[in-house]
């Protein structure tokens, strides 16, 4: 008995030590941001990496599930007699909701586990102790680059995504099933909102940017160096990335959409 | 540093599609440029029951919409809906005597204000109260209305 209370407690001090060093982590990033102003190709190697790699599966993925919202969506649509509606289906659902999260998702998946396990390797074999050796800063040096990089590709991923879509939308709707063209367009241009809607979707990806990317970075640093280790924190990331990212998407929802 | 170079152009490539994917967004699917014309004037009309009228409804005459409802309050005074339609600053002739009714759009469809023009030879400004106004239908009373009227002839 005393034995069970014991080990959940273990387990909750545990999990508290983390959250700090998470933070305390997070601080030391953000603080190494000011200084990237004169390291910018520091920040563009990374944007390479955790954002023009990504581009093809966003662009891939956005298209294809453009293409089933409208195919799903005529055929509930068409029982109403309000096909015309599908433009509005479409954009609605990929700009507040699909596209912040499904984006947000796959770059968990792409860009978090590949940055997860590139911070870790480097922690294992002791190329982060190495620059500290030099007085070089890692996280300034490493780790603030991929944050800003990955701060910065994830909301236009998902902008790219919402785009894509609609336009995969709009290629099933209009070109396989002969919905209207021009009902399509004007029906979504009166029913979507720039602020309430869009600007919602894009504050989402951001926020979303921002916990990938600082959950990913994380778990590298923190990770046991060994390889299993590695393997372990990059499945991590990609866990807590995805609990993260619906949990926080619920949230977001309630605050935007809620009234 | 070749190698460097065309790293630059590829991100230079992706962070453009990211900014043109977002104008599309803007451009395309939203209203954004709606908000080009925003400056339009204020215009009051209170109404008995408004319905399921919203903010951001449209507001139209003879069918092209001239404007939005863009706030509704309930007046204190006469407990009847405060309605401010905002329009655009295009259509700066309207007489001060036009009436504004509530309709639906199709059976199922959302509501709307729709103006009929009046004859007065002055139009409103800034800040006009529209005195004409014609509630929304509601469905529930136009049939206990038909019953009770039903019901009469009976006798």
């Amino acid at each position: 008995m005393i034995e069970t209370i014991r080990s959940l407690g273990r387990w909750g001090l545990n999990t508290f030590e983390r959250l700090g060093r998470a933070h305390i982590f997070l601080f030391q990033v953000l603080t190494g941001i000011p200084g990237l102003a004169f390291r910018g190709s520091l920040v563009v190697q990374q944007l390479f990496y955790v954002g023009v790699l990504s581009f093809a599966l966003i662009l891939v993925s956005g298209l294809f599930v453009g293409m089933v919202l409208g195919l799903q969506g005529y055929n509930t649509l068409v029982d109403f007699g309000a096909e015309e509606s599908l433009g509005v289906l479409v954009s609605l659902s990929l700009v507040r909701e699909l596209g912040p999260v499904v984006a947000a998702l796959l770059f968990a998946g792409r860009a978090g586990s590949a940055l997860t396990a590139e911070i870790g390797l480097m922690k294992s074999t002791e190329q982060l102790s190495g620059m500290e050796m030099m007085a070089v800063d890692p996280i300034r040096r490493v780790i603030s680059p991929r944050f800003l990089a990955g701060f910065i590709s994830m909301p236009l991923l998902a902008a790219i995504f919402s785009a894509v879509g609609i336009f995969g939308g709009f290629l099933v709707g209009h070109g396989l099933l002969g919905v209207d063209d021009g009902a399509f367009w004007s029906q979504m241009q009166v029913k979507t909102d720039w602020y309430g809607d869009v600007l919602n979707g894009v504050i989402k990806s951001v926020v979303f940017g921002f916990v990938v990317t600082w959950i990913a970075l994380f778990e590298g640093y923190d990770a046991i160096p060994t390889s299993e280790g590695v393997g372990r924190a990059t499945t991590r990331t990609v866990v807590h990335s995805a609990f993260a990212i619906l949990g926080l998407d619920f949230v977001l929802t309630a605050l935007m959409f809620g009234d | 540093m070749i190698q460097n170079k065309s790293t630059e152009i590829t991100v230079g490539m992706f962070v453009a599609a990211g900014l043109v994917a977002l104008f599309v967004l803007a451009m395309k699917v939203s209203n954004f440029t709606e908000f080009n014309d925003d400056a339009g004037y204020q215009v009051i009309a209170e109404f008995e029951n408004i319905g399921g009228l919203k903010v951001r409804s449209p507001v139209t005459m003879a069918g092209v919409r001239v404007g939005r409802v863009s706030s509704i309050s309930l007046s204190p005074e006469t407990y009847e809906a405060q309605v401010t339609l905002s329009i655009y600053a295009d259509f700066d002739n309207i007489p001060t005597d036009t009436a504004a009714s509530i309709y639906t759009a199709g059976l199922l469809g959302e509501q709307y204000i729709g103006l009929e023009v009046g004859a007065e030879d002055e139009f409103l400004q800034d800040g006009d109260v529209i005195d004409l106004t014609q509630p929304a239908l509601v469905l529930e009373k136009m049939i206990s209305q038909f019953l009770f009227s039903k019901a009469e002839g009976d006798d």
